[in-house]
């Protein structure tokens, strides 16, 4: 028991560095509210839904950078799904990284 | 949060209780408890989520992570929704193609939402009709409040009931409203008990005596539809006029309006039947439909006539473009374009209808800004260099037209200033065009002048049918005019006028690509055009009629009419209005023709646009419908197939020069 209980202090806490830091925002929070005795298992399937998608997306981005000339609609497109996703969850960071890399696209650069 | 949810319900059973007692029926009064939401997103964490949050609010929900099967669902089961949330960006259709379907055919509430929170892309779902926009991430309190949508939808279909005039209905209500004592969302919830309980009435009662007006929503049965194709048929599809046929059904308790949605989405259907060579027909009708288009009809009208006019004129395209241009160009400015498109059609075969379509146009600025556009974004695509030389003919004097038309006096010089780049690339084809195809170039100038008004760059990308490049030509002169104007089809010009420039070069490109290029590349105009308004749609959809035509004559673009059929299809979705266009072409093509295998036609346009399948499209389009119509132009066709062809070779090497899109969707509208 107490294992357990440490380990769920060891987990709000790094939540809340996580919050802290501004990786995570309130839509998380909101996230979290929505789990419910019903659906015990809610935040952890969205959390995984989403590193599968987002994983999915990010090797489209990749193989897109990689080309010669990178397309730069497609990479806004995929980067605009990926800042979708990462919002709803609360994933703060990555949305932000998001919109850079979208600036990015919309200029045009590559190095970015 | 749930807690919220069950205050909220708890509030409104009380008073609907009583209501619900009387309407009898399964309908849930605990309104907005159970609430039946249609969510739409091809991003599976934001579908999951917002599943959830959804349910969480006692709504019942389903979800889909593809347009078309939620266009599939709502179809088969019409009063299974409520409303609609769905995302902007999709893959397969755009957000606000299917927002303009759902709203023409299902007239549901429709939530657009996006991470996108750009000015642009909000104000565009405005002017698709969108009821809401929501910007993710979405939390659930803005999610709790949907419901007032509903509601409010709900009592403006009431209110239009109630013009009809059934004292006995408006009594109804009233009485339901007091009995309960209600909230407003209890009579709400009365509402949706009676309209329920209405719905499931038969639609007889609703014909038959007069109080059609009881439900807020006419149920258009299958007699009363019968009955409404019936004079829509007798009238013209180019002189449906809501009113007449409403006078010819003389079903009591009807009221203009509801004839005047029901046309326009009729229309829309038709066109999605038909496809290209429908357009025309379909235009002059749409152009005379209810003014009640939305905003995406109306253009759709107008391009439908175009298109209807397109495709019996033989220029299927290129006449559609050009009208549909003018259509865009006129109701965006205004101007006189919509209408000399419409006069030269008329010229040629359907005077009538491209007069009324004119008229119409002006009157539902709308409509044909947003059918012209549309016509001519579809079409420009397929048209090739070449062809447009030989548009360039016709397209002078289109062009004059055009000039006449469109306030934009570029839009003529464009035109002329394209058609004599067309000429110099194919004089011979041009000759051809002419004498075949007299009309079909007229419009195919037409399309062209538009084009060139607003994309000289696009000078290059001749495609054979010269409406398509005017057609783009069109959209952005009406980008820019719509942009002044406030017409919600205006905006989609506008936007497709933006986006349009970029579209129609990169739907040029396609198309000299293509081996059919034009309608190869109507179809990546499609996804473009996809992103950008309906106007582009509706040109997609022109296009398809035309590429349809092609194929019927040849039968041999099997490709290209299932290209620009997918391509109309999706250019319909983006823009309800197509539909009506479509449609009406189709209809309006019917009756040009005079034959009656213009339904099967515009049957297997829908089959084809439904299908988005270039194989199955192919073959449906050369029906016999499409010859029954293009018969007169057969000969023009086959010009224009060759002068395409031709084009095509040519123009691909152009194209590619001027344009360095790949076709790529564009997903993103200006952030």
């Amino acid at each position: 028991m107490e294992g357990v209980i440490q380990l769920q202090r060891q987990l709000v806490e790094y939540r809340t560095s996580l919050y802290n830091e501004g990786f995570l925002d309130d839509q998380f929070i909101q996230l979290q509210q929505l789990q419910d005795e019903s659906n015990p298992d809610f935040v952890v399937e969205v959390v995984s839904l989403f590193f599968e998608d987002s994983q999915r997306l990010l090797n489209e981005l990749t193989k897109a950078l990689h080309q010669q000339s990178s397309d730069f609609k497609r990479l806004d497109a995929h980067v605009h799904q990926l800042k979708g996703s990462s919002s709803s969850i609360g994933a703060q960071r990555v949305q932000k990284v998001c919109i850079a890399f979208r600036h990015y696209c919309d200029e045009q650069n590559t190095e970015g | 949060m749930n807690l919220g949810c069950g205050q909220a319900v708890e509030s409104m059973s009380m008073p609907s209780s009583s209501v619900s007692c009387k309407s009898g029926d399964g309908v849930s009064d605990q309104f907005p408890v159970g609430l039946r939401v249609l969510l739409v997103d091809d991003d599976p964490t934001c579908l999951l989520i917002l599943e959830k949050m959804l349910r969480n609010c006692l709504y019942e929900v389903t979800k889909c992570n593809r347009a078309e099967i939620a266009l599939s669902l709502l179809r088969e089961n019409r009063n299974g929704f409520d409303i609609v949330i769905s995302d902007v960006h999709m893959p397969d259709m755009d957000g606000f193609k299917l927002l303009e379907y759902v709203g023409l055919e299902m007239d549901l509430p429709v939530i657009m939402m996006s991470a996108d929170d750009g000015k642009n892309v909000v104000m565009k779902g405005i002017t698709h009709g969108a009821c809401d926009y929501l910007i993710k991430p979405v939390r659930i309190e803005a999610l709790r409040n949907i419901w007032q949508h509903v509601v409010r939808k709900k009592r403006h279909e009431w209110k239009d009931a109630e013009q009809v005039g059934s004292v006995e209905d408006g009594e109804r209500q009233q009485k339901l409203a007091e009995d309960a004592d209600y909230s407003s969302s209890a009579n709400e919830s009365n509402w949706r008990n009676s309209k329920r309980r209405r719905d499931e009435e038969e639609d007889a009662e609703e014909r038959d005596d007069t109080c059609t007006m009881k439900k807020p929503r006419v149920v258009w049965s299958v007699e009363l539809h019968q009955q409404f194709v019936a004079a829509v048929n007798q009238l013209g599809i180019d002189k449906a006029v809501p009113k007449k046929i409403l006078e010819m059904m003389s079903v009591p308790g009807l009221t203009r309006e509801n004839v005047a949605s029901h046309l326009q989405k009729y229309r829309l259907y038709l066109r999605r039947l038909s496809g290209v060579s429908q357009h025309q027909g379909g235009l002059n009708n749409s152009f005379m439909g209810p003014p009640e288009a939305t905003f995406g009809s109306m253009s759709s009208f107008n391009g439908l006539d175009l298109q209807a006019l397109a495709a019996t004129g033989q220029l299927p395209a290129q006449s559609l473009a050009t009208l549909q241009a003018a259509a865009y160009g006129r109701s965006t400015s205004k101007s006189a374009i919509p209408m000399p498109l419409v006069d030269q059609r008329n010229l040629f075969s359907f005077e009538t209808p491209k007069l009324r379509c004119g008229e119409g146009q002006q009157q539902q600025p709308n409509n044909n800004n947003s059918k012209q556009l549309n016509l001519l974004h579809g079409i420009p695509t397929n048209m090739e260099p070449k062809q447009l030389v030989s548009l360039h003919q016709s397209a002078q004097s289109f062009g004059g037209m055009n000039m006449q038309v469109n306030t934009h006096g570029s839009q003529s010089n464009s035109l002329l200033s394209r058609t004599q780049m067309l000429n110099e690339t194919s004089d011979g084809h041009v000759s051809r065009l002419q004498s075949s195809t007299g009309q079909p170039i007229m419009s195919t100038g037409c399309a062209i002048g538009v084009l060139a008004q607003n994309n000289n760059a696009r000078g290059p990308l001749y495609i054979p049918v010269s409406i398509a490049s005017s057609t783009p030509d069109f959209s952005v002169n009406n980008d820019t005019d719509l942009s002044g104007s406030s017409f919600p089809l205006g905006s989609n010009a506008g936007m497709s006028t933006f986006s349009s420039k970029g579209v129609l070069q990169e739907e040029f490109n396609s198309e000299t690509k293509g081996s059919r290029g034009s309608l190869l590349s109507y179809d990546i105009l499609n996804e473009l055009h996809q992103q950008k308004s309906h106007v582009w749609g509706s040109q997609n959809v022109g296009l398809t009629y035309d590429a349809s035509q092609h194929a019927n004559i040849r039968g041999s673009l099997d490709v290209s009419p299932s290209v620009l059929v997918q391509q109309g299809f999706s250019s319909f979705q983006n823009v309800g209005q197509n539909r009506n266009a479509v449609s009406k072409a189709v209809f309006s093509a019917r009756q040009e023709s005079g034959h009656g295998n213009a339904p099967n036609f515009s049957r297997q346009l829908n089959t084809f646009l439904v299908d988005s399948s270039p194989s199955v499209k192919a073959e449906r389009l050369p029906d016999s419908s499409y010859q029954n119509i293009l018969f007169p132009e057969q000969f023009s066709q086959e010009d224009l197939m060759s002068v395409l062809l031709k084009q095509q070779q040519e123009g691909t090497g152009l194209v590619e020069s001027e344009f360095g899109f790949d076709g790529h969707p564009l997903d993103n509208l200006p952030v």
